[in-house]
């Protein structure tokens, strides 16, 4: 039976559960007098059927599913006759992905061996067989559960509670999703990062200034050496973001600004949902932007000049970085202006102050707390940004402060050694998870510090 | 005494001195706020016109029509497959145009017509045998103009064709309804689409009632200790870690652990869903806490449980806020790309995805490589992609217009939702 078949059926099932059990709430309901006299509404002694019927019953489905492909080809590599098995593990994966095509009837380069053939078929059977028990044991488990909770239903039977405690259970589990998948970060790049370390020592990574990442296939061939100092590759991440913060800080806080103390209601209405759908355009296309229109505008403009700019220059990508970051400064320092208490601003006018004199030296130094966590949430987007810059900026790891040229960010880097087929423990693809560690952690502390600086300061005045 | 009042500067001269400097000051001020509103708001104009005028071009295409002889000679019917197709196009087209003599000119006289049009004549045959031995009118697309350098040579042929009536421009159907090509002319979306479409729905099957679920707990349940706090800094945190991050997470654990195939919607949708669960649960909380205690406090009075009051009252209540932190959430999974390269969803894919195991691209990260292909003709591709990712984008948006999204903004961990 085919998965979704199967599930299909499981559902079915169920369904009739829930009935069932409802229906012999209700008959000894009848029986003792009215509904009342049952511990629980009848729902739930269905409800308890059915939830007693499909939960377990899909725990072992999932279980299954995830061990299933590896339990089979661990038996079927067993199998396999001596000198195939003895293979480097890569070649022994090719042999493995040539009896799983074969099994799916794909085309499989090469003409087949008896042997593989064979196991092809002993693939297949196993499959089948596989496939076949899991059918069988769940649908036995949720017909015999129902069967096991339609025979405990009795009006004594506490169905409510036990629903509510399996619904808790859900509950809990699914608000413990965020711990899981900080761990499962966390884990992912550090094991990869660490592996990657054993190759190439740390300090070599931290304050090396020569990035070409690229590891040789013979040892004699030309450039035959990686170089993984990722000096050039922080530096181009700092220049970048740091042309954006450029761009959006200002333009972000003095539209912020304007909107809050000058701008009439009408005004308001209209500009500040205009400026947040710039943050609502996917990145992908500010790079093609980027990369269409503001870097060959820039270059030209360059040119006439007289100066020599890159078409991969970082002002273009930090540019329109900035611009998408625009709403992102302008809408927190918005929101903290607001929460400046109108008292303040009152006090500043009756000494005679202006309003741009009160927002400068009354409203502003009140919000910087709140502007300066903004900022910091900013500049983590900015660090994390991908599609802008792998669009927009360059590849080659130039150490250089000339926002002219083209940079390279960490970003960047992660995709480029990361796109395409890669055997998976070069230290080539190893120094992306290296990147990827390191991303974010920076963006961590960035953003705890941002957090806990923004709520400290909402506390301050509410 | 008096003289020397009069001499003396008195403040108010001073202030009405400095007076006129500072309403100067006061209107530069004033100035810079609407220059930065004007500046930023004209980037967003720059941005709509460069893709607008860029892409508007590719939703017509123009066709040409051939007068096909379908010779019996040369169509095997017991072998489709091996019939020269494109040699019926050429002989066609020279028979045409007989001043094409020079190899270059003729190389040039082929080159008009979209080498997909072989492919519409062998279609054209296996669903209606009886064509062969007549020759019939149709139309092929045209090679779009924005891809190719024309010669004076075909500038004339075009003429000729033009006179006769024998060019058309319409509605460009074919990027709605083909996967993707190297030639642009038959390149089209609808894979990208169905692929975004498979990743989006399991994002959303799964994240929605997962995101409701921790909320509803995290609001309504869980007790105030150390263990819930560490939870909710870490939702927190989440909503801010850079996407790729959960890209390298998605290979690092559902495709080198789990061995989940590449490529393809489950791992994209698993990962936008862990993606997109920190921006559902914090919007369903900030809904949760809107709903005004006296609901939870009549339910409990009348003799509810806790679950029933959460379940029967609350949440309906909770209900528009919670749906618009979901479309929020899936807006922002929708435009996603950086996540999808590092799992592998950047291949070629000509064939249109139709299960979550198939392997498929999605709709921004189609525009990613359709950017990087040479042909002049894949700017326009690209700019009418965009457009069509913008107005899904938009209508997802406009849906969010409801009352159930004015109780939101008045809350205070609103302001997460709208920058992560």
């Amino acid at each position: 039976m085919s998965s979704t078949a199967l599930i299909i059926t499981l559902l079915a099932l169920s369904v009739i559960g829930y009935h069932l059990g409802r229906k012999r709430a209700f008959s000894f309901g009848e029986r003792s007098g009215g509904v009342r006299f049952l511990h629980s509404r009848p729902v739930y002694y269905g409800l308890l059927t059915a939830l007693w019927c499909a939960v377990p019953a899909l725990l072992i489905f999932t279980i299954w599913q995830v061990f299933e492909t590896s339990i089979i080809s661990n038996i079927i590599v067993s199998d396999l006759p001596e000198q195939i098995r003895t293979l480097p593990e890569s070649r022994l994966n090719l042999v493995i992905n040539d009896i799983k095509n074969l099994v799916s009837g794909n085309i499989v380069s090469g003409d087949i061996k008896p042997e593989i053939r064979q196991a092809a078929e002993h693939y297949k059977n196993l499959q089948s067989i596989s496939n076949g028990a899991l059918s069988v044991i769940i649908i036995t488990l949720a017909v015999a559960s129902i069967f096991l909770i339609w025979r405990k239903i009795n009006p004594t039977l506490r169905a409510r509670n036990h629903v509510e405690k399996i619904f808790t259970v859900f509950l809990i589990a699914c608000s413990t999703f965020a711990i899981f998948t900080t761990i499962g970060i966390v884990l992912s790049v550090l094991f990869e990062a660490i592996r990657f370390f054993k190759v190439v020592p740390v300090t070599e990574f931290i304050f090396g200034l020569d990035w070409s990442p690229q590891m040789a296939i013979r040892a004699d061939q030309v450039g035959s050496s990686g170089a993984f100092g990722a000096i050039p590759v922080f530096t181009g991440t700092l220049m970048i973001s740091g042309i954006a913060m450029i761009v959006a800080v200002p333009l972000g806080l003095m539209s912020a600004i304007y909107l809050s103390e000058y701008a009439n209601k009408g005004f308001r209405a209209v500009a500040k949902p205009l400026l947040e759908i710039l943050a609502g355009i996917p990145t992908v296309v500010y790079g093609f932007f980027a990369a269409l229109t503001i870097a060959p505008f820039i270059r030209d403009i360059g040119v006439s000049m007289g100066l020599d700019v890159s078409s991969e220059s970082a002002l273009a990508a930090g540019l329109v970085m900035g611009i998408m970051i625009i709403p992102f400064v302008s809408s927190l320092s918005d929101d903290v202006i607001n929460a400046v208490p109108q008292a303040m601003r009152d006090g500043a006018y009756a000494l005679g102050a202006t309003p741009s004199e009160t927002i400068k030296q009354v409203v502003v130094p009140a919000a910087l707390p709140g502007i300066v966590g903004g900022v910091l949430l900013a500049v983590s987007r900015a660090i994390g940004e991908t599609m802008i810059v792998v669009m927009a900026a360059g590849l080659a790891a130039n150490l250089t402060a000339n926002p002219l040229q083209a940079v390279t960010t960490v970003t960047v880097q992660i995709v480029t050694l990361l796109v395409g087929d890669q055997e998976f423990d070069s230290p080539k693809t190893l120094a992306a998870f290296a990147l990827g560690l390191l991303l974010f952690i920076v963006t961590l502390i960035l953003n705890i510090i941002a957090l806990y600086v923004v709520r400290k300061y909402r506390e301050q005045y509410e | 005494m008096n003289k020397e009042a009069s001499d003396a500067v008195r403040p108010i001269d001073i202030i009405t001195k400095k007076l006129h400097k500072r309403y100067k000051a006061e209107k530069r001020f004033k100035f810079y706020g609407i220059l930065a509103i004007f500046l930023s708001l004209s980037f967003l104009l720059l941005l709509f016109v460069s893709i607008i005028g860029n892409g508007y071009s590719a939703f017509l295409q123009t066709y040409v029509q051939l007068e096909i002889n379908f010779d019996p000679a040369v169509i095997d019917t017991g072998n489709l497959a091996s019939v020269n197709f494109p040699g019926l196009v050429k002989q066609t087209l020279r028979e045409k145009f007989p001043q094409a003599k020079s190899r270059k000119e003729k190389k040039q006289l082929y080159s008009l017509v979209s080498s997909g049009s072989s492919f519409q004549l062998q279609r054209m045959v296996e669903d209606n045998p009886s064509l062969i031995g007549k020759t019939e009118k149709i139309w092929v697309p045209d090679v779009p103009e924005s891809d190719r350098r024309l010669t004076d040579f075909q500038l004339q042929l075009l003429d000729t064709w033009e006179q006769e009536g024998k060019i058309k421009k319409q509605f460009n159907t074919t990027f709605f309804t083909a996967g993707d090509s190297r030639e642009p002319e038959l390149a089209g979306i609808m894979g990208a689409m169905s692929g975004s479409l498979l990743t989006l729905a399991l994002t959303l099957a799964l994240s929605f009632p997962i995101g409701v679920a921790a909320a509803v707990y995290l609001e309504e349940f869980a007790p105030r200790n150390r263990w819930i706090d560490i939870v909710e800094v870490n939702i927190n945190n989440l909503a801010a870690v850079p996407s790729i991050v959960f890209g390298l997470l998605g290979l690092a654990v559902f495709i080198n652990f789990f061995n989940l195939p590449r490529s393809t919607p489950v791992v994209g949708g698993l990962v936008l869903t862990i993606m997109t669960l920190p921006v559902i649960i914090i919007a369903s909380r900030a809904s949760l806490q809107s709903v005004p205690p006296s609901i939870r406090e009549a339910a409990l009075g009348v003799g509810a449980s806790k679950m029933q009051m959460v379940f029967h009252h609350v949440i309906p209540l909770a209900m528009p806020g919670m749906l618009t932190g979901t479309i929020i959430g899936m807006a922002r999974a929708l435009g996603e790309t950086a996540p999808l390269l590092m799992i592998g969803m950047v291949a070629f894919i000509v064939d249109i995805p139709s299960s979550f195991t198939d392997p498929a691209t999605a709709l921004p990260v189609q525009i990613f490589l359709w950017a990087d292909s040479p042909e002049r003709a894949f700017v326009e591709r690209t700019s009418a992609a965009i457009i069509v990712l913008l107005a899904f984008l938009i209508g997802g948006k406009i849906s969010t217009f409801h009352p159930g999204y004015l109780t939101m903004t008045t809350s205070k961990t609103n302001l997460i939702l709208i920058f992560f």
